[in-house]
């Protein structure tokens, strides 16, 4: 659209000056994990494209994934809301509402039909017709098929939002699910965790206005530069657990020493996300740092197949089927990626037997 | 006579409808209708308890941690433990940083465009937006430069014809009454704020691993191990400075910003003092334990209930007497939906009975939400900053009477000038003000504690489900940012057989009762003046000054052991 500022002079508008937007540009490439010369291109990319026009909508959320956004360090905040896209439409911070929230959302549809993103944040519930969730006297359902077959891309944003989340897990009683399954044949990226990175969200955003396509997606058709790499690989920990160092109770001298939380229920081993690289907050932290075990939130329907949350994951394949947390030490090492499809089963067989999905199932493949 | 609808009411958390009958331009009813359900009660039940809180947490991000925190108290009380010191010192830091970066962010990027108009800004003199920045704070962004590049970026915004967030506002709307150097100012400082709200929250990054959804809560304490000589230690000297730095810079952004602008901001509409009265009646729960969390009377916000706006009486509050109703929300009670039940034996059967979507207007005369309608002793009650700081005014705290009594000299106002939409906004400023400067002696104790040894941060005695009883019922209370909120928890067998909150935005958004008793926010709304009923602003106004979260309002829980599995509520 003519009416579209190039970027150039936004970025000179917001006085950002030429190096750091070059840093900027030489980061995304870096997080992206693209080879170093595609840092021109990005730089070309973000200055000659117009703003395109972003819709956020928002169904059974918390609005976890919004505060996340509003997180955003590197591009800053006010300059992914108000600078880098045109972000016309997010119930929590937009300034209007009712009829004229609603005509935006129209006048997108009208006039960008095709070229807009649409983000989702939120399941959405499919049980008694959709009355679980309806915004303007409409269900989640009309307005995300609506809007969402019409954009230019998707990104479904959080657990919850990628595949039902927390909303979904048994018994699922408004018969939530995730964009992909609630509106078939749209081309979504998901973007999991509870909520999502604000990191990764910017990178795919920047990726996606570099090359006008997504970037490589795993099986579930999340990036894999964010969802490839085993967390307990990358675990800042890790050393304590090749050396047998344990948490054994909360707060003992080992938790004092940061030595690693396995005993205490961690997932990270079962788990991928970049979460121990990039971190929250401005890379301020993540939840080992405090302490705390990693509760798989990027994988798929975690809160059914890696809870109960406390509990050590069973043992490990390779060591004799009664090698548990208690035993391994010395010597145990590595291994443990992709070994707990028997835990999700046995998840799965912990809840009520006969509930209304007779409990969660270990996640199918999807094709790629 | 003409009934109009806000849907979806934006700058909030979650979905909310307003439908409002407005004559000569004065709304003269109001229905408050949450939109979106879950049954999350429902979904942790037969989990283990000491996860409930990772669950929970969830019903609200917007609100994080509250619900974590009343989950983990809840559990506790079921199964008596104590905390130790440390865990308290540190749930005290995480909350009161979850006050000041809530009601910062509300008033900014949730409230302020309700009362500035954007495009004002760019008519100001940035000379003069300089000058008056400079009359009310010692803030150092103040500068005719700083302002002019502020308005510059404006001005491309609009020129570009893309506004992002700000395309869908009621620029010019003749409500707005803010001078456009008030304007440009306002302006600047929610850019400000959006980037302070961001840097300051890093508090719950180290206290909780993340923020939103700390991860950091345990039954019986914190998984934050302190350790003065350990550098791995989740708490150590490096990161308690760390923690104390960013305090102080919320200290000295509250003191610089925040509060000036919100008494700038409402000197200029003067007549919402009068405006957006609410029931009456208000209910705190008290919060920040200064001793064991039995002793109530040592909480640093006071326990307490005043009713029919009686200052000179604060009423103790008995749990017992919260029950709720659901005759005009979308859930049956097997006893008829005259009754009101209380939580501990609460029962939720969700029942839709609303216009099939899409629909243009709720039956309002029969069921119309999914908030429940929760009462105490049978009164409606408002909940939220306002409530507790009267609460606090009346019980005589004298930090709180000291603040209060300076605003409302500041504006030559009575006492009663509080019961108001602008009440809520000086209330919930004040209040941010006050844990601003406690916080940072939190902090302090918790140092002083890791630099003299004493280092427990969990207490383990029951961490064992082995260790508990074959039944247990308890419950947590906590004073959200938005207002009072409770979980309520039975565990039967080492798992959680119910469980059951009672949340700030359900007492405040709640529809109207068995009598016909209108909720907090539809009583506040009577009266409300619209300029242009097509563009209702001032109707956003009274209900943005409760903060309203949805999410975190809609609830379901059946006692009686029938969940209502997806097949029958596909029915």
């Amino acid at each position: 659209m003519a009416l579209h500022e190039p970027l150039p002079e936004a970025l000179e508008g917001r006085g950002i000056s030429r190096r750091r937007f070059v840093r900027f540009c030489s980061a995304m490439v870096g997080m992206l994990a693209l080879p170093e010369h595609y840092v021109g291109q990005v730089i070309q990319a973000l200055q000659a494209t117009h703003k395109p026009v972003l819709v956020w909508l928002e169904f059974q959320d918390c609005a976890g994934n919004t505060e996340s956004i509003l997180r955003s360090a590197d591009p800053p905040v006010a300059e992914v809301l108000l600078d880098l896209l045109s972000w016309e439409y997010h119930e929590t911070i937009m300034a209007g509402a009712g009829r004229q929230a609603e005509a935006v959302l129209e006048r997108v549809m009208a006039q960008d039909t095709g070229q807009y993103i649409a983000v989702v944040e939120g399941s959405i519930p499919t049980a008694e017709g959709g009355v679980y969730c309806t915004i303007g006297g409409r269900t989640a359902l009309d307005i995300a098929r609506q809007v969402c077959s019409h954009a230019a891309a998707t990104i479904a944003v959080g657990a919850c939002a990628w595949d039902g989340g927390l909303v979904r897990a048994d018994p699922n009683p408004t018969g939530a699910v995730g964009l992909e399954e609630a509106v078939p044949g749209i081309k979504v990226v998901n973007l999991g965790g509870c909520p999502h990175n604000v990191a990764n969200t910017a990178a795919v955003l920047v990726h996606y206005l570099t090359f006008h396509e997504m970037p490589a997606l795993d099986q579930f058709h999340r990036p894999l530069f964010a969802y490839g790499q085993l967390i307990h690989d990358q675990c800042e920990r890790r050393a304590h657990y090749d050396a047998g160092e344990f948490v054994e109770a909360w707060g003992d001298a080992g938790s004092r020493k940061g030595w690693c939380l396995y005993k205490m229920g961690c997932k990270g081993p079962d788990a991928t996300y970049n979460c121990p690289t990039v971190r929250w907050n401005s890379g301020t932290s993540w939840p080992v740092k405090a302490g705390h075990g990693c509760i798989a939130c990027a994988s798929h329907r975690f809160w059914d197949t890696m809870s109960p949350f406390y509990k050590p994951l069973p043992s490990v394949p390779g060591f004799g089927v009664d090698v548990s947390a208690e035993e391994i030490g010395w010597g145990v090492v590595g291994g443990v990626a992709g070994l707990t499809a028997a835990h999700a089963i046995g998840s799965a067989l912990r809840r009520k037997a006969g509930g209304p999905e007779g409990g969660a199932a270990p996640p199918p493949e999807k094709p790629a | 006579m003409a009934r109009i609808v806000v849907d979806p009411v934006t700058r909030i958390e979650g979905h909310l409808r307003i439908e409002a009958q407005v004559e000569n331009g004065k709304v003269t009813d109001a229905w408050s209708s949450g939109t979106m359900f879950r049954g999350i009660e429902l979904i942790v039940r037969h989990r283990d308890p000491r996860e409930a809180w990772l669950w929970t947490q969830r019903i609200c991000a917007v609100c994080t941690m509250v619900h974590a925190l009343a989950s983990v108290r809840a559990v506790e009380n079921a199964l008596d433990i104590e905390v130790p010191d440390n865990a308290r010192l540190v749930r005290n830091i995480i909350s009161a940083s979850q006050y000041i970066h809530d009601h910062v962010v509300h008033f900014y990027h949730l409230h302020a465009l309700d009362w500035v108009d954007v495009t004002g800004a760019l008519k100001a003199d940035p000379a003069k937006t300089s000058q008056l920045a400079q009359s009310l704070s010692e803030w150092p962004k103040s500068s005719t430069t700083y302002f002019r590049g502020v308005q510059q970026r404006v001005s491309r915004l609009v020129a570009s014809r893309q506004l992002s967030l700000f395309t869908s506002g009621y620029w010019g709307h003749p409500a707005y009454r803010l001078p456009p150097e008030a304007d440009l100012m306002a302006v600047a400082h929610y850019l400000e704020a959006l980037e302070f709200q961001r840097e300051f929250i890093r508090i719950h990054a180290v206290l909780g691993g993340k923020n939103p959804h700390l991860q950091s809560f345990l039954v019986g304490g914190m998984s934050t191990s302190l350790d003065p000589n350990e550098p791995q230690a989740p708490l150590n000297p490096e990161r308690m400075d760390f923690l104390a730095q960013v305090a102080q810079s919320a200290k000295t952004f509250v003191d610089q910003v925040l509060m000036p602008d919100v008494l700038a901001v409402a000197g200029f509409y003067p007549e919402w003092f009068a405006l957006g009265r609410g029931p009456g009646s208000y209910l705190s729960y008290g919060a920040f334990p200064q001793g064991g969390i039995r002793d109530t009377s040592l909480y640093f916000l006071p326990r307490g209930i005043l009713l029919h706006e009686d200052l000179s009486r604060v009423h103790p509050v008995d749990p017992e007497k919260i029950a709720e109703y659901v005759t005009h929300s979308w859930y049956d009670y097997r006893e008829g939906d005259q009754v009101a039940k209380p939580p501990a034996e609460g029962e939720t059967n969700p029942r839709y009975s609303g216009p099939r979507p899409p629909f243009a207007f709720l039956n309002v005369e029969e069921k119309y939400s999914w908030l429940k309608a929760p009462r105490y002793d049978d009164q409606v009650m408002e909940v939220g900053p306002l409530a507790r700081v009267l609460v606090a005014y009346a019980a005589g705290m004298t930090e709180m009477k000291t603040a209060v009594d300076g605003v409302l000299a500041h504006f030559k106002a009575p006492p009663a000038a509080l019961f108001s939409t602008l009440g809520r906004i000086a209330a919930r400023a004040l209040e941010t003000q006050l844990l601003a400067n406690h916080i940072v002696g939190w902090i302090g104790e918790l140092r002083n504690n890791m630099q003299s040894g004493k280092l427990a941060i969990h207490n383990g005695e029951k961490w064992e489900p082995a260790t508990w009883p074959a039944s247990a019922r308890g419950y947590g209370l906590f004073e959200a940012p938005r207002g009072s909120l409770g979980h309520w928890v039975e565990i039967e067998n080492q798992a959680i057989k119910n469980y059951q909150c009672v949340v700030p935005t359900t007492w405040n958004a709640g529809p109207r009762d068995v009598h016909g008793h209108r909720g907090p926010y539809e009583t506040a709304l009577l009266g409300t003046p619209l300029a242009d009923p097509e563009r209702p602003l001032e109707i956003l106004r009274t209900v943005h000054s409760f903060d309203p979260c949805l999410a975190c309002a809609v609830h379901v829980l059946d006692a009686q052991g029938q969940v209502r599995g997806r097949a029958e509520a596909r029915t």
